[in-house]
Order: C-alpha cells, then sequence, then structure tokens
C-alpha cells in the first residue's frame, strides 16, 4: 500500500574524465619514476609540491621551471592522532606532520613512521620510504611513509614562515 | 543607480575536449581581459566567478579557480554556481551598494568532463523528477514539442535559425559547428530527439569567458565606447514542469519587461538560446522582433556552448557589438535550468 512507503532511495551517479592538466602531469609523471618535482613561479621563484594545478596562487600565474625537491625535508608542524576512526588503517597514535622538502615553498602532508610519536618534533630531519618500484603509479601513494633520518634538527629560521 | 559599463570582453579558446584542468583554463583569459582593459590586477576590488560542481564531478571546484586570480594580497571574490552572467549581476549588485567600483567577472566549465546531458539532469527536482533522469535534450524536446503543438515554434522556422547561425560561424573563429547548410537541407535531417534535430541542439564546448564591469568614472579609460549597461533584471520560473506553460518562458518576459528591453529599438540580441526553439520563444516572450534586430551575429550557443560561460558570452558578444560601433542598443540574455526556466536579461547602450 502507498501509505506504507516512508522513504526511497534515489541513487544519483555520473562518471567523470578528469584531466590533471599539463601543470601536475610533471609532477605526477616524476612520482611514477620516483622522482618529486615541483615548478617554480616565475614571479614570486617560490617552488611548489605539489605544484597545485600548475598555477601560483599568489600571482594568478602559470607555473614555469621544473625543479626537483627533497627527498628529504624538515617537519615544520604536525598533529598526534589518537582518535580511532571509521577505516582506519593505521595504528595509533600516529603522526601526522606537514614536511617542508628540501628545495621547496610549501609543506606537504605525510605520515610519519619507524618511530614514536612522542618522539616527532617540529624540525626533525625525515626521508621517504617508498613502496617497492613494481607498484608505483603517478601518485604521492608511491610513499608509503617519512621517517627520521637521523641528522640533526633543522634551525628554526628554516621553516619559520612555513608556520 | 550608479551607471556601469561592460568595458572589456574576453573569451578563452572553446574546444571539445581539453586536457588542461579548469584553472589552467581561466588563468590566460584573466590575464587577457585584464590587458584589453589596461588595468592591473589590483585595480580589480570584486572578482565574481561562475561554474558549477556537478560539472566537475567535484564539490567546491570552485575553490581551486580562485588560484587562478593571484589572492594576495587577499581579495574581495564571490562565486555562484550558475552561469557567469549571473556572477556578471552580483557584481553589477555590489557595484550598486557602492562596495566595489570595477569587477572582474568570469564563467567556465569543461562539458567534456563528464555527461553533461545527465550531469544537468541534477538541477531538476531531486525527488520525483531528476531520480527518472530525463535527461536534458529530451526535456527540451518536450518544450520544442509544446511549442510547435501550440502554434509558437515551426520545425522551418528553428531550421532557419540554425541555417543563419551556421552562417554567422564562418565568421567567428572560436565555434565548433561549422558548415553552412540551408534550411531545406537541415530538414531533410532525422529526428534525434523529437521534434529536434542534432543541429538544433548546441555544440557542447570547454571553455571561458571573462568580462570587465566599471563605473562612469572609470568606464572610458577602459574602453573607448563602453557598453552601458541600462537595464538588468532576472528573474526564475517554477521548477516543477507539469506548472509550465513550456512553448513559452514567463521569466524571461518579465525579465525584459523590467530591463526595459522593449522601451526602445533593439539594434541587436545576443540570447543563450542553447536549442534552435528558445530563440523563437524567447524572441517571443521578451518583445523582441526578429526582423528587424539583428540576431545573435556571433552565431550564438548553438555554434559553441561551453556551459557556465556561454551566457556571459551572450554579454560579452553583445557588448562588444556596442564596442565597434555595430549597435547603439543591444540585447544580451542568458538562461539557465530546464526549458529556460531561468533568465537574465541586460540593456546595453552606447551612449
Ligand atoms: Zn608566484
Amino acid at each position: 500500500m502507498a501509505d506504507d512507503i516512508l522513504r526511497i532511495r534515489t541513487p544519483i551517479g555520473i562518471d567523470y574524465t578528469w584531466s590533471s592538466g599539463p601543470g601536475s602531469v610533471v609532477y605526477m609523471r616524476g612520482l611514477e619514476n620516483g622522482k618529486l618535482i615541483g615548478r617554480r613561479c616565475p614571479d614570486c621563484e617560490l617552488v611548489y609540491f605539489p605544484p597545485r594545478n600548475g598555477i601560483c596562487p599568489r600571482c594568478g600565474v602559470l607555473l614555469a621551471a621544473e625543479v626537483e625537491v627533497g627527498p628529504r625535508g624538515t617537519i615544520t608542524t604536525f598533529c598526534v592522532v589518537n582518535v580511532p576512526f571509521l577505516g582506519q588503517t593505521i595504528k595509533i597514535p600516529y603522526v601526522a606532520a606537514t614536511i617542508l622538502l628540501d628545495g621547496a615553498d610549501i609543506g606537504m602532508q605525510h605520515l610519519i613512521q619507524e618511530c614514536e610519536a612522542a618522539d616527532v618534533r617540529m624540525g626533525m630531519r625525515v626521508e621517504p620510504v617508498w613502496k617497492d618500484k613494481s607498484e608505483w603509479t603517478p601518485s604521492l601513494e608511491n610513499i608509503l611513509y617519512y621517517k627520521p633520518t637521523g641528522e640533526p634538527d633543522a634551525d628554526f629560521d628554516v621553516y619559520a614562515r612555513h608556520l | 543607480m550608479r551607471d556601469v559599463a561592460i568595458v572589456a570582453y574576453i573569451e578563452g579558446q572553446n574546444t571539445s575536449a581539453t586536457t588542461l584542468s579548469p584553472v589552467e583554463m581561466i588563468v590566460p583569459v584573466v590575464h587577457e581581459v585584464l590587458k584589453r582593459a589596461n588595468v592591473q590586477r589590483s585595480d580589480i576590488d570584486f572578482w565574481c566567478h561562475g561554474s558549477c560542481d556537478y560539472m566537475t564531478g567535484q564539490p567546491f571546484s570552485f575553490v581551486s579557480a580562485v588560484d587562478a586570480l593571484g589572492a594576495w594580497p587577499p581579495i574581495m571574490e564571490s562565486h555562484v554556481e550558475m552561469d557567469g552572467a549571473w556572477a556578471l549581476y552580483e557584481a553589477w549588485v555590489k557595484i550598486q551598494t557602492g562596495e566595489a567600483n570595477t569587477a572582474l567577472v568570469f564563467g567556465n566549465g569543461k562539458s567534456s568532463a563528464g555527461d553533461m546531458n545527465r550531469a544537468l539532469t541534477l538541477q531538476l527536482d531531486p525527488y520525483v523528477v531528476a531520480p527518472l533522469w530525463p535527461g536534458f535534450r529530451s526535456l527540451e524536446a518536450m518544450g520544442a514539442r509544446a511549442a510547435i503543438d501550440a502554434g509558437t515554434v515551426t520545425e522551418r522556422q528553428m531550421a532557419d535559425v540554425v541555417s543563419r547561425s551556421l552562417r554567422d560561424a564562418a565568421d567567428n573563429p572560436n565555434v565548433l559547428a561549422y558548415g553552412y547548410r540551408d534550411a531545406d537541407e537541415l530538414l531533410d535531417e532525422p529526428m534525434t530527439a523529437n521534434p529536434l534535430r542534432a543541429h538544433d541542439c548546441p555544440a557542447m564546448a570547454d571553455g571561458v569567458a571573462a568580462i570587465i564591469i566599471t563605473t562612469a568614472d572609470r568606464a572610458l579609460e577602459m574602453c573607448d565606447r563602453p557598453a552601458w549597461i541600462r537595464g538588468i533584471d532576472h528573474r526564475i520560473d517554477f521548477q516543477n514542469l507539469g506548472l509550465r506553460d513550456l512553448s513559452r518562458s514567463n521569466s524571461a518576459a518579465l525579465a525584459s519587461f523590467h530591463a526595459g528591453v522593449t522601451k526602445d529599438k533593439v539594434d541587436v540580441a545576443e540570447l543563450h538560446a542553447t536549442y534552435s526553439h528558445h530563440e523563437i520563444i524567447l524572441a517571443q516572450s521578451m518583445g523582441i522582433d526578429r526582423s528587424t534586430t539583428r540576431m545573435m551575429p556571433s552565431g550564438g550557443a548553438l555554434v559553441a556552448n561551453p556551459l557556465m560561460a556561454a551566457g556571459l558570452a551572450r554579454f560579452g558578444q553583445a557588448a562588444r557589438q556596442i564596442f565597434k560601433g555595430n549597435a547603439d542598443r543591444a540585447v544580451a540574455h542568458a538562461a539557465q535550468g530546464a526549458c529556460l526556466q531561468q533568465n537574465i536579461v541586460a540593456v546595453l547602450e552606447g551612449n
């Protein structure tokens, strides 16, 4: 009986073709080959990794020169995740950090592993741990996580303007 | 009211499927329109953008478009989930309030990113119409059928509109439909969505349009012959298709009346008629005499339809006719929604 109908499900779905655009292609091809490639803004000369759609958002211009950055970097800030949530794949507590790769001017987000969460600190030097080469795709997921290099911490001045 | 004029218009290259990201498409067009008005980014005190997340398949996709503007130092900007023509309206209101003097308005869309016939269906009532996935072309065919049955539109008139649009397209390097054919040849083609034939439907495109509007004290510095916005209005019909007479557009008629279209002669009209019968319905509803007004000299949205930019492009193309001195009084129009549900109309004058 119609009176019994309390709700209906009307799922929607559309397929999309997404093109990353030439500005991001070098970044993705780089990852596919185990390289971290950013791009430099021709106006303000900042190096973006990832190259954000190939645009410098400060200047509103297309990014130009390709610049290899990292692979090592410095933790500028971080967060210890203690909260369990649906779909969590990593054992808590774990650390999500913003890492300023050497040669880049914006931080990127990644996981920190192979050290106690309590030992992670601003200025800590880290390096990537890659998946097996046979599994590489054009994605930042090729890097499993970052781990401490054991180098002395970076000076505060190095990352002060990225906080 | 403050006098406001369109002083510059640029459209990006319309393509059938670009590999650029939406932001990469916008950047050069923004640069060009600034150059055209001979102004710097810092001269723009309001930015307004029209686009549609359902086209990109990405929520808040418009936020990344701000990257294209160079938002440092901070800028005042806004976005409408509509064709860029509605962004122009918001910018015009902003200038009327005195909060801004010069605005850059743009609209962009990548029609090739998905099945737009399906994506546009999501504009419909989400409970009882959209779940049927009627497809936009079918709805427009229904509108055309209603108009033909009401005797306000004929298939011959529709073919004439297409034929003229294809002829005008030959003079416009930025179109995606080519090859002049006369009405008889067009009527020999089979119907693809009765009563529509393939050529009655728009040539879908990926594209960008950008316009700069400003106040009287600066307009003449930016443009030799600004296109003054003498009237502008937008109106909306019911969303429920069953409550509407699809053979006409009440909201287009109201918007046209309030914009003052019929107060004087109309030299040129750029109507956002994405299907051939739209032009006839719109002209009738808006009080435009198609025998004395030059209709869509650009070829119109039939020959290049970059969604979310095509309406703003009508404003730009109408303004161009004023810039060039081809017209003293032009009507610009944009539509959104199914069967001409939402309409914005402006009267542009050279003096
Ligand atoms: Zn820059």
